[in-house]
């Protein structure tokens, strides 16, 4: 890219009514994130002030606004992005142990059963989430097991879909002659899993991971139903009823709203900065499902 | 290390005759599967037999919960609440799923046309969206649909216009659509990319030399080949929008009474079971929906076998 050779130079010229195309909607997808960060540094004589609405006010604090989110409620923010962050652990290795397991027994093994517990596993995978919530929730309140962690990190090991994408990748990247070659050489099948198969299912591992994780951070409806203890809410289960409130008094509820929206914007710095960094692996392995 | 292990001789370890060897590979199959069998026993099947369960019983405040067989489906199929919201989600989608495609196609296939570092950048700002929570996207778009902080009545009033109000009974339709089409179109954006990467580029070459345009490549042979990858996000697409709860239950607070409780099947379940605690009710909705979802997802993918789907 340092060095452009003249070809490359016309490339760039002739695409150019793309790329202008392009910052148009890169604008789009940004704006939001462009509110937020703007909007969180007013508070509520900035925000309803009349001032442009996506440039600073005159005042800029960040810091006073931080000390609210961070204090408001004794400190339950801290709290829910710490909840938040234990769910999408838990609840997102977890899974992808499981998955990487299962899509292994199903790619390597002949077993009885196996085209039918594949074939009931895919069809799964049409199973809308939501519509088990309410059943769960019923099962697990009978169970005593509503309004604690397990309420949402047990929904959360599910994830056919992270089966079927080890399943595909597997049938590829691990040659069976290899894993033949392993057992004649004396290793046991965990072993050949740990040492030879699990290394060259790396990426297939780091995408089914990264979307079990993000799938439970991002996670509502599930929470919302299970939890009513406001401390073990994640974070955008609290964010949500802190909405709520806000929008119900609404003359009383003015200084929360910077609140609201400071916390939405930290709330989201963790995954953003997860993807950024993680760059060279997702993008990869999202195509894992697409390429069959 | 592989290569190791491939060409290492082969080391005399007794073993038994190979038909036994597989009969006993065949229970570690089993034992690799068991754990996450397990969890889809305990977590998917249960809950669903016993949704199923529950949809067959109706609890009146006299007489106590009775059987009552398909009553709570022949119920939900004649409530004009639920047909509403199914209705709803079914337009929602029929506009939703088209606009998503055309968006993300669009951008993955000027992606694969443009290599520069500005394309690069931008793709990552277009998946961005995917990395922020529904909940939270839904209130940032609810920020920005604002009449009292937002900036889309400010940038009309600069011409002597009225904004448009995307929280009003009349257009949070297209409200909530842009929020979700933010959302996901740069997900399903990388998906048709890494797709489009995938293709051999010696077929555009020899399509070059026998005089094929751009837009002719890209019709016929881009967009043909990545029919698999269209075809997946179309089924994401369905199932994720038939079960639409997330941004309407968030953007209910700002549009004062544009979105009622039970805009889609989703919300309405949830309002019957968590603030009318009529389970049954609720499950028999829950489950309705599930079938509804699963009975047009399967078909889709019926009619669309031949192109090549991801679960044949």
């Amino acid at each position: 890219m340092t060095t452009l050779t003249d070809s490359g130079r016309a490339a760039r010229r002739r695409h150019l009514p793309l790329q202008v195309l392009l910052g148009f909607l890169v604008v789009y997808f940004l704006v939001p994130f462009w509110w937020v960060i703007v909007n969180s540094s007013k508070d509520a004589a900035g925000l309803f002030g009349g001032g442009s609405s996506l440039w600073f006010a005159e005042d800029i604090d960040y810091w006073g606004n931080l000390v609210d989110l961070f204090t408001y409620q004794n400190g339950i923010y801290v709290r829910w992005l710490l909840n938040s962050a234990l769910y999408a652990f838990v609840g997102g290795i977890g899974a992808t142990v499981l998955a990487v397991m299962a899509g292994y027994g199903f790619a390597k093994f002949r077993f009885r059963g196996r085209s039918f517990s594949f074939a009931v596993l895919l069809g799964s995978v049409m199973v809308p989430t939501t519509a088990l919530v309410i059943p769960t929730f019923i099962l697990f309140s009978q169970l005593g097991l509503t309004n604690t962690i397990w309420a949402v990190i047990l929904p959360t090991l599910l994830n056919p879909f992270g089966v079927y994408l080890m399943n595909i990748y597997t049938r590829e990247a691990v040659p069976d002659e290899l894993l033949d070659a392993a057992r004649v050489d004396g290793a046991g099948e965990v072993r050949t899993f740990l040492q030879v198969s699990v290394p060259l299912m790396r990426p297939a591992i780091v995408t089914v991971l990264l979307l079990s994780v993000v799938a439970s951070w991002n996670n509502y409806f599930l929470p919302l139903a299970m939890l009513s203890d406001n401390r073990l809410f994640p974070v955008t289960v609290g964010i949500g009823m802190w909405q709520g409130i806000a929008s119900a008094n609404n003359a009383g509820g003015t200084s929360l709203w910077s609140v609201i929206i400071l916390g939405s914007l930290v709330s989201v710095i963790p995954l953003v900065i997860a993807f950024l960094t993680l760059q060279k692996y997702w993008q990869g392995g999202l195509s894992i499902g697409s390429l069959k | 290390m592989t290569v190791d292990l491939a060409t290492r001789p082969k080391a005399a370890t007794p073993r038994g005759p190979r038909r036994r060897g597989a009969i006993a590979r065949g229970h570690v199959g089993w034992a690799f599967v068991a754990p996450f069998a397990i969890v889809f026993f305990a977590l998917l099947v249960t809950p669903l037999l016993y949704a199923l369960y529950l949809s067959l019983f109706q609890k009146r405040l006299i007489g106590g919960t009775s059987f009552v067989l398909f009553d709570n489906y022949i119920k939900a199929f004649t409530d004009p609440n639920f047909l509403d919201g199914i209705q709803y989600v079914i337009v929602f989608s029929a506009v939703l799923i088209p606009l998503q495609m055309a968006v993300s196609l669009s951008v993955a296939l000027i992606l694969d046309a443009v290599v520069t570092r500005f394309a690069r950048f931008s793709r990552l700002m277009i998946f961005l969206p995917y990395a922020i929570p529904a909940v939270i996207g839904a209130l940032m778009w609810g920020f920005l649909y604002s009449k009292s902080f937002g900036p889309i009545a400010e940038i009309f009033g600069m011409f002597g216009a009225v904004g448009p109000d995307l929280l009003s009974r009349d257009l949070v339709f297209f409200g909530l659509l842009n929020i979700v089409t933010w959302q996901w179109a740069g997900y399903y954006m990388i998906i048709i990319y890494a797709a489009l990467q995938g293709i051999d580029p010696t077929l555009y070459e020899a399509a070059r030399i026998d005089g094929a345009t751009g837009w002719q490549i890209t019709l016929r042979i881009k967009i043909p080949l990545i029919a698999p990858a269209l075809l997946l996000i179309l089924v994401f697409a369905l199932i994720g929008t038939l079960q639409f709860f997330n941004e309407p239950q968030i953007l209910r607070y700002l549009a004062s009474g544009a979105i009622p409780s039970d805009l889609t099947p989703n919300m309405y379940a949830y309002q019957q079971a968590f603030a009318l605690a009529n389970y049954n009710y609720g499950s028999a909705i829950s489950f309705a929906l599930g079938a509804v979802v699963f009975v047009c997802v399967y078909l889709f993918m019926f009619i669309t076998r031949k192109r090549g789907s991801f679960l044949s």
